[in-house]
């Protein structure tokens, strides 16, 4: 493996290398002799699938998780990763897909945590904090107001936090965990451009991304892993879309869905003006107005956090809306409980699978019928009848294809794309009038991913109204028939599939109507 | 198999601590070994003893039943003796208050009475939870000082007997719950409240909602599950155990309800239901083993001269061995650390 | 937002319960000051109390067990004093023996990851069941309680004097604690370490805060204040060791706790309100309130609790990570 590529430029050691990188969870092979290389200045795109160990190898190499076996080498040299602090003080500085980050504290106090100015004898020098904040802020164009409560601000701000800390602590070795999943287009290519920048200035940057279009744009060259192990390295010349994805998967992937023109027929969900308040009561969603009919799929594309997570909660009767109407099939549902809704048809796919989907500890058969344990013929004056449970359990277990030795067996002991199948198994097969589709695919394997985009369009062939919700652009784009652009609580914007492209879309998420 | 791999880590629980208590029998300079004969023989060796060691074990299994099967909906009930004694007073009211009834009626329905005094008391604490978001823990412990207060108020002011001695008057014979040949059949009645709890929990569909709101509320609200509902419910039904518990002891025990009833009860509880992993018909061997202890404690004093406060001792060691994950992951050689949890949802609105 | 109506509501209930002390006094000297003095001496236990549960949850995790570790602690505090009959000695068991209990805790919610509510009650449980197996009735002090220092002209004051500056050691200290405490979790990186760690422990880990080095250092510390708050109660208040002599103090704290929104500053306006509460008894009686019913009075500071704890009178959110074991991996 040792080819020349690998050596930088100026045959220095590697700023970052890891040698035969072994970790094991439980029975589960997270990384097996995982190798990687990574020169002084050089943009290395860390690629493969959910679930392939990437995270394992940089959590390893943050000094996050301990490695079974192999080293880690900082500019040639082994060192001990026991703990983060270690790999800080190697300047190894990261990013994490799940912002690291105290939400009630200030900008400046997340960035300064764990190396904090002081005014001698452990008292905080605040004011200092900022001005080293704003200062750094300005020099990479990462601008954030230090005194800001990183709560309250947007997500892409979030991460400029997250990459100033690094810079903070003079990281010269910079790894970035999923970075672009939660941004816009627009702020993406931003994102990029800061990376080349700093990439100039001689630091070194480990890039982790599931998407092709990112890694050719920016990366110096690309290793791809699969089932904990490294495929290969390569560089974005020697390569394309096509040959990354069937080195991540191992097969070659068809990267479109395939699905017939939608034929669509009367509304089945209409929201009109509808405003929904957050936990922290502040309005999320603001007048929103949609109608999904029958035999389409309805997708909503927008930035994480800008109300659709409320929007889902307040159409399922999780959370009470302040004002408007939510009408299914003509009545209106608003205030109704959650267990009304299921009952008048609607399926809901939940963004948090293992939170809101599944009771991991329940068996899988007792999660396949989760929303419908309470009556015939599961249930009989109260008394819940096992054998018809297990019964239909069986048969979910057979048609959706959920891989599992039994069904007694707790939901918590499957695999991402398993616990998704359960769900969806459970959520489509009651013959329901609307499927609210929430980040369906999130975090999920690519035979899973498959599946489940079949099914969903599956479902709308069959008459089903379908609202999909997606940070994913790329999968609001191959699977919607018509498509909504959020923006602080409201649709800036609806056109029909083929009427919108992505830059525009894109422009709409970061910036609603103006924008456009 | 199963059976025995859930009941080792309780029974090494209750060998180790029993084996610490000898340590610090020794070390008072007293015989452990004549001190634990001495329990035995009181609490087992004779047809009184264990009538005696059955009469503790009755308000022990219905308290543990009671945190037990809040546990189920991961709700900690620490409110048990608050519960118990206002289900004691109220049976004794009923007991005394009420003439002129057949035994068949009137008997059933004092403990009717105390069960549902004491379910009205545990729910307040589910009704705090589920509307106001007050943990159970804080409002069950205070309201406990509150039950005992008002118990203590409406026993000298208001259900007194004429005299000095401030109790109840003695219940009617109708409402007694008689003994068969020195053996209390009050204990009966427990274990079919634990069976019938057992039935509960696993084969009704209510059942299935609180182990689910227990497991995981945020997805039995998304299932559909009220999770206020089920809190409150099952808060009024785990006050109703304690409170059974309570009315059996008046009308089976004591006959009437004096202050100062069955003190400490509460804790008890809890390590009952720990070393009964939670499971309601595994309570009866732990509130038996607990019974026992407590019956032959006096026996111990008066033999091996052994303060019988040692008993309490050894339950907190049971308690501290049986909770503590250390013995859980030595034994089962598992990474999972503990299958309770009740911390988790502190604070929560 | 100045301090002035920030805290506008604190200094309205001041201002209400002064006036209602003057009244029931029928404005007499001596029973204002009386009820002053007692709201301060009744409230120094819940204050130590509660800032030991600010120290814990700050840093994430719940101690359910400050009831079980100040009554270990009076006892210990109890049984060296009485022993060697050195007051001070016995103070600093009493403190020790909540550090200990405090490290008990740590180890068994922090280290062995288990359930924090369960750790708590096997420490309530221990304390009662040790206190009550060792105690040996007929103990005293043989130097008496803890003795009143005046603070020199001050204390001649008239109200004032006698509240403020006519105090016991331990009194004085608390109140020298809360300025204190209040500057270190606010004001120092210690501080900010442990309510980041409190919130979101995982992001400071990744930063290099070390969890479980931060939990440790907290229930250690809090631990010694809620072994002061025992210490003072068997040496400071009443004089000598009772079973069961808490009485609900380490639970009411939490309360208080709550109340002062995990602040050491509010919780000790908490704490006076409740202390004031217990104090107002001694003026019932002085009326001749209620004399026949004593129960009403006694359960008062536990509806109180309660109705603290149900948020009816304001709430505050939590740390964020309270209740979950820590876990790298």
């Amino acid at each position: 493996m040792d080819d020349p590529i690998t050596q930088s430029p100026t045959n220095d050691p590697p700023a970052l290398e890891a040698v035969g990188i072994c970790k094991r969870f439980d029975t589960v092979v997270a990384n097996q002799d995982v190798n990687l290389r990574i020169g002084k200045g050089q943009i290395h795109a860390l690629l493969g699938e959910n679930g392939a160990g990437k995270s394992t190898l940089v959590n390893i190499l943050f000094g996050l998780y301990r490695a079974d076996e192999g080293e880690v080498r900082v500019n040639g040299r082994p060192v001990r990763m026991n703990s983060p602090h270690d790999a800080i003080d190697h300047h190894i500085g990261m990013v994490h897909q799940h912002f690291q980050l105290v939400p009630v504290l200030t900008v400046a106090e997340n960035i300064v945590l764990g190396h904090e100015p002081t005014r001698g004898r452990g008292l905080l020098d605040l004011d200092r904090a900022a001005t080293e904040v704003s200062e750094l802020g300005k020099r990479f164009g990462l601008e954030v107001d230090p005194r800001a409560t990183v709560e309250d601000l947007p997500v892409g701000m979030q991460q400029r936090v997250e990459i100033l800390r690094a810079l903070y602590r003079k990281a010269d070795i910079l790894i970035l965990d999923e970075p672009t999943a939660v941004l816009t287009p627009q702020e993406t290519d931003h994102l990029l451009e800061v990376l080349r920048g700093l990439a100039a200035e001689g630091v070194a940057i480990v890039f982790i991304t599931h998407k092709l279009r990112e890694v050719l744009a920016v990366a110096d060259r690309v290793t791809v892993m699969r089932g904990g192990r490294v495929v290969g390295t390569t560089t974005p010349a020697e390569t394309d879309q096509a040959g990354l994805a069937e080195m991540m998967v191992g097969r070659s992937v068809v990267l479109r869905v395939a699905k017939t023109e939608a034929r669509p027929e009367a509304g089945v969900l209409e929201i009109r003006d509808l405003h929904v308040r957050d936990v922290r009561d502040r309005p999320a969603v603001d007048g929103l107005s949609l109608v999904v009919r029958s035999g389409e799929i309805f997708g909503i594309a927008g930035v994480d956090g800008n109300g659709q997570r409320e929007l889902v909660e307040a159409m399922t009767g999780l959370r009470m809306s302040d004002s408007g109407s939510i009408l299914l099939d003509g009545s209106d549902i608003t205030g109704r409980t959650p267990r009304q809704i299921s009952q008048l048809g609607v399926a809901h796919i939940p963004e948090d699978r293992e939170k809101h989907g599944l009771i991991g500890p329940h068996s899988i058969a007792d999660n396949l019928v989760l929303n419908r344990y309470f009556r015939a013929p599961y249930a009989r004056r109260g008394l819940r009848q096992l054998d018809a449970i297990d019964n239909e359990a069986e048969r979910l277990v057979a048609d959706y294809d959920i891989r599992t030795e039994s069904i007694g067996a707790t939901a918590r002991s499957l695999s991402g794309g398993n616990k998704q199948k359960v769900i969806t198994a459970r959520e489509l097969s009651h013959g329901a009038r609307l499927l609210v589709a929430s980040q369906p695919t999130r975090g999920i394997d690519v035979g899973s991913i498959e599946f489940v985009h079949q099914q969903i369009v599956g479902q709308r062939d069959i008459g089903v109204a379908v609202l999909l919700i997606s940070a994913e652009l790329d999968e609001i784009l191959s699977l919607s028939d018509r498509i909504g652009v959020i923006f602080k609580g409201r649709l800036v914007a609806i056109a029909d599939a083929g009427d919108l492209d992505r830059a525009t879309i894109g422009r709409l998420m970061g910036a609603g109507a103006d924008a456009a | 198999m199963n059976l025995l791999r859930a009941a080792l880590v309780p029974i090494l629980a209750v060998v180790l601590a029993i084996a610490v208590g000898a340590i610090i029998i020794e070390v008072s300079g007293l015989n452990a070994f004549e001190a634990y004969k001495a329990l035995y023989d009181g609490a087992l060796a004779d047809r009184k003893g264990i009538g005696r060691t059955l009469e503790k074990a009755t308000p022990l299994v219905m308290g543990g039943l009671a945190v037990a099967f809040a546990f189920k909906a991961g709700l900690f009930n620490i409110g048990g003796q608050g519960q118990l004694v206002i289900g004691a007073l109220f049976a004794g009211a009923v007991g005394y208050g009420v003439t002129g009834l057949p035994w068949i009626i009137h008997m059933p329905l004092a403990l009717l009475v105390g069960a549902i005094g004491g379910g009205l008391w545990g729910m307040l604490a589910g009704v705090l939870k589920a509307t106001r978001g007050a943990h159970e823990v804080i409002t069950t412990i205070m309201l406990n000082f509150v039950a005992l207060n008002i118990t203590d108020w409406l026993t000298s002011k208001v259900w007194r007997e004429p005299g000095i001695i401030v109790r109840t008057p003695a219940i009617e014979p109708s409402a007694e719950i008689p003994r068969w040949s020195q053996l209390p059949t009050g204990f009966a009645l427990a274990v079919a409240a634990a069976f019938a709890c057992w039935y509960l929990l696993e084969r009704t569909t209510f059942g299935f909602e609180i182990r689910s709101v227990g497991l995981n509320p945020e997805a039995a609200r998304y299932a559909g599950i009220s999770v206020s509902r089920i809190v409150i419910l099952t808060m009024a039904i785990s006050g109703m155990l304690a409170a059974f518990g309570g009315a059996i002891e008046t009308q089976g025990v004591v006959g009437r309800y004096e202050p100062g009833f069955n003190a400490g009860l509460g804790f008890n509880g809890i390590t009952i239901a720990l070393l009964a992993r939670t499971h309601p018909v595994g309570v009866i061997p732990a509130a038996l083993l607990i019974g026992a202890m407590e019956a032959g404690s006096s026996m111990m004093q008066f033999k091996a001269d052994v303060d019988p406060e040692i008993t309490q001792i050894i339950e907190a060691l049971m308690l501290l061995f049986v909770a503590t994950p250390i013995l859980v992951r030595w034994v089962l050689r598992r990474r999972e650390t503990s299958d309770i949890s009740v911390g988790a949802h502190w604070g929560d609105a | 937002m100045s301090t002035l109506t920030r805290y506008r509501w604190w200094f309205v209930t001041a201002a209400f319960l002064v006036a209602f002390t003057l009244f029931t006094a029928e404005f007499q000297q001596p029973q204002t000051t009386a009820v002053l003095a007692a709201t301060l001496r009744q409230s120094t236990p819940l204050v130590l109390g509660a800032l030991c549960g600010i120290l814990c949850e700050r840093s994430g995790v719940i101690n359910i067990g400050i009831e079980g570790q100040m009554l270990m602690s009076a006892f210990a505090g109890f049984v060296v004093a009485s022993s060697t009959g050195d007051l001070l000695l016995g103070v600093a068991a009493g403190i020790g023996c909540g550090m200990l209990m405090g490290a008990f805790l740590a180890f068994l919610s922090v280290s062995l990851r288990g359930d924090q509510i369960i750790a708590g009650t096997v420490l309530n449980i221990a304390a009662i069941g040790l206190t009550s197996f060792f105690f040996q009735q007929g103990r005293s002090l043989p130097s008496g309680k803890t003795s009143i220092i005046k603070i020199g002209p001050l204390a001649d004051l008239p109200v004032v004097g006698r509240v403020l500056f006519s105090n016991r050691p331990l009194t004085y200290l608390t109140m020298l604690l809360v300025p204190v405490l209040w500057y270190t979790l606010f004001r120092t990186t210690w501080g900010l370490r442990t309510r980041a760690v409190g919130e979101h422990p995982s992001a400071a880990e990744t930063v290099g805060v070390s969890v479980v080095r931060i939990r440790y250092l907290n229930l250690i510390l809090g631990g010694g204040l809620a072994g002061m708050g025992g210490a003072y109660l068997s040496l400071e208040a009443v004089g000598s060791f009772e079973r069961m002599m808490t009485n609900g103090k380490g639970f009411v704290a939490l309360a208080v706790m709550i109340f002062g929104r995990w602040n050491p500053v509010g919780a000790w306006g908490a704490a006076l309100l409740f202390g004031y509460a217990n104090a107002v008894q001694t003026q019932f009686q002085f009326r001749g309130w209620l004399a026949d019913d004593p129960q009403f009075i006694g359960m008062m500071p536990f509806i109180v609790t309660i109705v603290v704890v149900a948020g009816f009178v304001g709430r505050a959110r939590p740390p964020a990570s309270i209740g979950q074991p820590y876990s790298r991996e």
